[in-house]
């Protein structure tokens, strides 16, 4: 078998409750690496002809966890969920931090293939080669904190009586839902521990529509062996160093931008991104540190960087509120979005969000748009069932809450903020839709591009085959992070992309060929691997279905509000030009070569070896 | 020249400063191993209840009950670094040295038949290194004196964790445990 890899993909029918082992050849492994990559592959051999009509959300999608070659080498372990989004409709590689895929390679599996639907709610076991699917009803319903606890006593009482091994057994590693998956809302999260949440994509909802809790893994071998050990303990090493010399993000993690994003870049949504400026000192990551900071560091496996921060409030009204830092996503998702403000609102909002499974992302936008709706008399009391005012950090948990459970105005705003909005302006006869901030039905990260100050490009995220996604984008150079062909490695090889600043990058590449044995380069990756990759996922995007599809001459756009001027701040009166937006999407598609609607042209699927896409992309070429 | 016997060492522990990274079980398998294998490292960090992390590894008891508990003579103290040694050839993994210890701190090698317990790398342990490193801290060298205190940190790490979690979060802890 290829270094690096365990060989063998678990593969389990939860509708015949049936499993097997899925090898692929090392060949294959080479053209499609692993996790994102090989995730388009897998879904579209087995899904591309009927696209338009698999309901991301209905038992004939399947869902993907899969690792790549340097999961639990590169330092910061991570894995990939995939399957077809019920956001895009296409295909997204969402990573996630955690103990869980360490324990995965350990139990000799490098991914697990779900396909079908339980009839009744389960959960997988793989202990080492022992795998069972087993009963979930006590764990239906159940918040992130309870879920996890209840299965890693089970899991651990199970080991000391079953396992030949004698020891005092550690906990498993779990990956999960929340009620928000369980109830298949569009914008949940598959979640590790008890704040980690892969968001983009939507596939907490496409694992709640199986009836699948949770997949618990407890492996007791040595992660995969690496072609060349020496080479690679002394690259870890190098990069080890490189991650504790990046202070910032080991200090505050993501979450100095909350203060800085809005106070400096002017780029962070503000109630529901009718501004993205703001100059709010009480958001600075110091008083987050003084005020609600449990833990200075808390990892994930093998990560030195250690930039999420436990936090919690103990006291006053919020109290019990426990989570991490948070991260720059869910404090302004959570917070400025929702005009809150404040540390120990912003944490109440978070905790709220991680114990309902829900995306920070996705639920903190869709929460922001019902809160202008109410600004606007749109909603009104009588729909919501109280008062949504900007800052108020209680109203907007307990909306969260309702859009976990479907309860209410939040079983329509479960469908995400642009379904919602076409929901919404049907009931009201009213179009609402100028008010979602979205990408191809995907709410989009909390950076934005009017003010041209912060990292993404004006088409970022209208030439995005991840749609909204704000850590892969578009309209960047294919060797500078976070193009979507860098960070689009990342999520193959599987690895944590906070850890790939500078020097990083190249050492990665090194350290890839140190695992593998292969002679594999950037260059491979961009113009062939990588660029494959993004080929495969913009025709599912645009296949899409079946509830809604994207034309690329209309839907690789902006926002409309992003053509409208920031109201505030020291960049007051920009906004997007499409002049020069229509120009720099040319451009860009050009350099992966698509013609102008981003259409890879016959010539390119060629030199990517899917000519077999030719009969998809012919019917977009205008 | 009288040569005193070196006070033996001790690897201190600060268990709410422990991140979680696990580096020490990487390095203390690569040591040991020469591969990453968690469940074959002699240091492990328990995380029964996420963010709640224990670094569960010998804490090298004057007593050493482990010894007293093999019935094979396979455990023995180096009296230079104060680690307990485990005989490999002897050791059948039986397991009665983790009943023996009041934390349930040995482990058995998941592959072969023998105890793994922390051998202190010779006096120059590598779990150390990587936390100090990383300017995490929760783990230091230290010349321990004889006291019977240390082996007040021979304890299961659900015990362990029920208590850090109340430090941490108060009234709050009971439903996270």
């Amino acid at each position: 078998m290829a270094n690096g890899y365990a060989g063998r993909f678990l593969e389990v029918d939860l509708a015949s409750k049936e499993f097997k082992e899925v090898n692929f050849s090392e060949d294959l492994l080479k053209q499609y690496i692993g996790g994102r990559a090989l995730a388009a592959k897998i879904l579209w051999d087995r899904l591309g002809d009927d696209w338009g009509s698999v309901n991301p959300l209905g038992p004939e999608n399947i869902l993907l966890f899969l690792t790549g070659p340097l999961t639990g080498y590169y330092p910061g372990t991570r894995i990939c969920v995939s399957g077809k989004s019920p956001q895009s409709n296409g295909i997204v590689g969402s990573t996630v931090s955690g103990e869980f895929p360490m324990e995965l390679r350990c139990s000799g599996y490098d991914g697990v293939i779900v396909t079908g639907k339980a009839e009744r709610p389960v959960y997988i076991r793989i202990l080492d080669d022992a795998v069972e699917i087993k009963d979930a009803s006590h764990l239906w319903g159940k918040d992130g904190k309870q879920t996890i606890r209840i299965l890693n006593k089970e899991t651990m009482e199970d080991l000391e009586k079953r396992v030949r091994l004698k020891r005092m057994w550690r906990e498993p590693g779990i990956i999960y839902v929340g009620p928000a998956g369980e109830n298949a809302t569009r914008v949940a999260s598959v979640m590790m521990k008890w704040t980690h949440g892969a968001g983009y994509g939507g596939y907490g909802g496409v694992m709640g529509s199986k009836n699948l809790k949770a997949v618990v893994a407890k492996g007791t071998g040595p992660i995969p062996d690496a072609a060349d050990m020496e080479r690679a303990l002394r690259l870890i090493s190098e990069i080890n160093n490189e991650c504790l010399m990046n202070d910032a993000m080991r200090r505050w993690g993501t979450g100095a931008a909350g203060y800085e994003v809005g106070a400096d870049t002017s780029s962070e949504p503000v109630r529901n991104w009718q501004e993205e400026w703001h100059d709010e000192r009480s958001f600075g990551v110091d008083h987050f540190e003084r005020k609600v900071w449990l833990k200075r560091y808390w990892s994930d496996y093998g990560c030195p960087t250690a930039c999420l921060k436990v936090s919690a409030v103990l006291k006053g009204p919020l109290k019990g509120a426990i989570t991490d830092n948070p991260d720059y996503e869910n404090q302004a998702y959570m917070g400025t979005n929702l005009g809150i403000f404040e540390p120990e609102g912003v944490v109440y909002t978070n905790a709220k969000s991680d114990d309902m499974g829900l995306c920070g992302i996705q639920a903190g936008n869709v929460l922001g748009f019902a809160g202008e709706l109410f600004q606007r008399g749109i909603l009104t009391e009588e729909d919501i069932g109280f008062p949504l005012k900007w800052g108020d950090a209680e109203a907007f948990g307990r909306l969260a809450e309702m859009v976990a459970r479907r309860q209410g105005v939040g079983d329509i705003l479960a469908e995400g903020s642009y379904r919602a909005a076409l929901k919404i302006g049907e009931m009201k006869g009213v179009d609402v839709t100028q008010y979602v901030i979205h990408e191809k039905g995907m709410a989009i990260g909390a950076h934005g591009i009017r003010s041209e100050r912060d990292y993404p490009p004006i088409t970022a995220y209208a030439t995005n085959v991840q749609a909204g996604d704000h850590t892969s984008v578009g309209g960047v150079s294919p060797y500078k992070s976070p193009g979507q062909l860098i960070w689009g490695f990342a999520d193959t090889a599987v690895l944590c992309g906070f850890n790939l600043q500078d020097k990083n990058i190249d050492l990665m590449w090194e350290l890839f060929r140190a695992v593998t044995g292969w002679s594999t380069t950037v260059d491979d990756w961009n113009d062939v691997i990588g660029a494959r990759m993004l080929a495969i996922q913009r025709a599912a995007l645009l296949v899409g279905g079946p509830d809604l599809t994207w034309s690329p001459a209309v839907d690789d756009e902006n926002p409309k509000r992003w053509y409208e001027p920031l109201p505030s701040g020291p960049d007051k009166g920009r906004a997007v030009d499409r002049a020069k937006f229509t120009a720099e999407k040319t451009k860009y598609y050009e350099s992966l070569g698509w013609d102008r609607h981003g259409i890879p042209t016959p010539e390119t699927l060629k030199k990517l070896g899917v000519e077999n896409l030719e009969k998809v992309f012919s019917k977009f070429r205008a | 020249m009288s040569q005193e016997l070196p006070r033996p060492l001790w690897i201190a522990r600060d268990f709410p400063s422990c991140s979680g990274c696990r580096q020490c079980e990487v390095v203390c398998s690569l040591g040991h191993e020469g591969r990453i294998w968690p469940e074959a490292s002699r240091i492990r960090v328990f995380m029964i209840t996420p963010t709640v992390e224990i670094p569960h590894f010998c804490s090298q008891c004057d007593d050493a009950p482990c010894i007293a508990g093999c019935h094979r003579d396979a455990l023995s103290k180096n009296l230079r670094t104060g680690a307990i040694v485990v005989d490999k050839e002897k050791c059948n993994a039986c397991g009665l040295c983790i009943d023996a210890c009041p934390g349930r701190v040995p482990t058995m090698h998941p592959k072969e038949k023998y105890a793994l317990i922390c051998d202190l790398c010779d006096g120059d342990p590598a779990c150390v290194k990587v936390c100090r490193e990383g300017r995490f801290n929760a783990l230091w060298t230290a010349k321990k004196p004889s006291s019977v205190s240390y082996k007040l940190y021979a304890k299961k790490p659900e015990d362990m964790t029920k208590e850090l979690a109340t430090r941490l979060y108060g009234e709050f802890a009971e439903r996270l445990v």
